[in-house]
């Protein structure tokens, strides 16, 4: 109660202060409730910097602060904030409305995910995804134990997996990947990616357990190199890249 | 299970409007590999009509010289050479062949995996493509 009056109160002592605006459409959608979801459309203000996801919270700020919608960081480094946004996924808080060049903007949940409801979606397949692939070091001696201090990387063989662990898993490549679309078994772009990451790490002893993880018939050869999820990866991941790559070691272009 | 998971579906798999000329490729090379299979079952049916005799060998094979005939071949031929030029550049691509080197990424992050040699062998497959569609059509039609 206390809370809603509070909004209240800053409804009425914040004016929405610009001379131009778009209209907002915000798919709403509670399983336990909905039969499907509807859209509904918003007004909102906005400036020549604003976001996408400050559009959203100035949806819920003022209008309806019931909509859901995951975020933290708000700068393109915690992956919460993934949505569909006029037809493509992308980072709310890495997207500026001026830049869409329309004036409407409808944002979605991701797609290939569970929905928990409106924008937020389900992360578990994907985190399970990307345990499955063992995303850490694997060798049997220790930096603490070994005789050496550190284990040394030349410039040259960070570059060939430092690309790859840019990846903040915000789970935007998975959600435009064609094969996701349809098998649900797929290990998908995000964890494909990220096996070619420590596989390519010259510290790493692990690639022959991760190679034999992911070639399976819902593994690797499930990559059918679209593309898509390199093109909306917010932070250059490339993981198209690192799928093509990696099917190298398998094919045996690559040792 | 569709609405649990959200998955697009097919409709999401096939759509080749959001994602540039590389998801168009991917529609035509699914749409010519199912297209061709047809044509291999069919092609097996028209050659079994041997077995009928001269007779309902030729009764069939007056099937493929008509108008229709014709312009099934051309679709065929077109898309027999899309699926074998684009084949071969998702081939090298799948060996990580052209799809670039691992670099640190820099702003506006333009995925070099999606680099100008890949987006060349598509739109030559396409074009190559229509000049064999063409050039069969002017060789069934041109008689």
């Amino acid at each position: 109660m206390t809370q809603a009056s509070g909004i209240a109160n800053e409804q009425t002592s914040t004016p929405l202060s610009s001379s131009k605006s778009i209209t907002l459409r915000i798919s709403r959608y509670n399983p336990e409730h909905d039969d499907s979801s509807k859209f509904m459309e918003f007004s909102v203000p906005y400036e020549r910097w604003t976001t996408v996801l400050e559009a959203i919270l100035e949806v819920k700020k003022h209008f309806d602060h019931s909509v859901a919608v995951r975020y933290s960081c708000r700068q393109a480094t915690c992956g919460s904030c993934g949505m569909i946004i006029n037809g493509k996924p992308r980072l709310a808080c890495f997207t500026k409305i001026s830049e869409l060049n329309s004036n409407v903007v409808t944002v979605e949940p991701m797609n290939n995910f569970p929905i928990i409801r409106d924008l937020a979606v389900k992360f578990e397949r994907l985190f399970d995804t990307h345990q499955k692939i063992k995303p850490y070091l694997i060798r049997d001696d220790t930096e603490l134990t070994s005789d050496e201090k550190e284990f040394l990387q030349s410039p040259e063989e960070v570059e060939q997996y430092i690309q790859f662990a840019n990846c903040i898993k915000c789970g935007l490549c998975n959600s435009a990947c064609p094969t996701m679309a349809t098998d649900s078994s797929f290990v998908g772009p995000q964890a494909l990616a990220q096996a070619y990451r420590y596989v390519a790490d010259s510290r790493d002893k692990g690639k022959d357990s991760r190679l034999k993880i992911i070639d399976d018939s819902h593994g690797i050869w499930r990559c059918h190199f679209a593309g898509s999820c390199s093109q909306v990866c917010p932070k250059g991941v490339d993981p198209a890249m690192g799928i093509q790559l990696l099917r190298g070691y398998l094919l045996g272009f690559r040792s | 299970m569709p609405q649990d998971e959200n998955k697009e579906g097919i409709g999401g798999m096939i759509n080749p409007r959001r994602y540039g000329i590389e998801r168009v490729a991917y529609l035509l090379m699914r749409l010519s590999g199912l297209g061709l299979l047809a044509y291999f079952i069919g092609h097996i049916y028209e050659t079994s009509t041997i077995l009928r005799g001269q007779v309902g060998w030729n009764e069939f094979l007056e099937l493929t010289q008509t108008t229709e005939g014709h312009a099934i071949l051309a679709i065929v031929i077109a898309m027999c050479v899309f699926h074998t030029v684009n084949g071969i550049r998702v081939m090298l691509g799948h060996g990580g062949v052209g799809v670039g080197k691992p670099a640190r990424p820099d702003y506006p992050y333009d995925p070099a995996s999606q680099n100008y040699r890949h987006k060349i062998g598509i739109y030559s497959a396409i074009v190559l493509a229509a000049v064999a569609m063409m050039y069969g059509l002017a060789v069934m039609f041109g008689e």
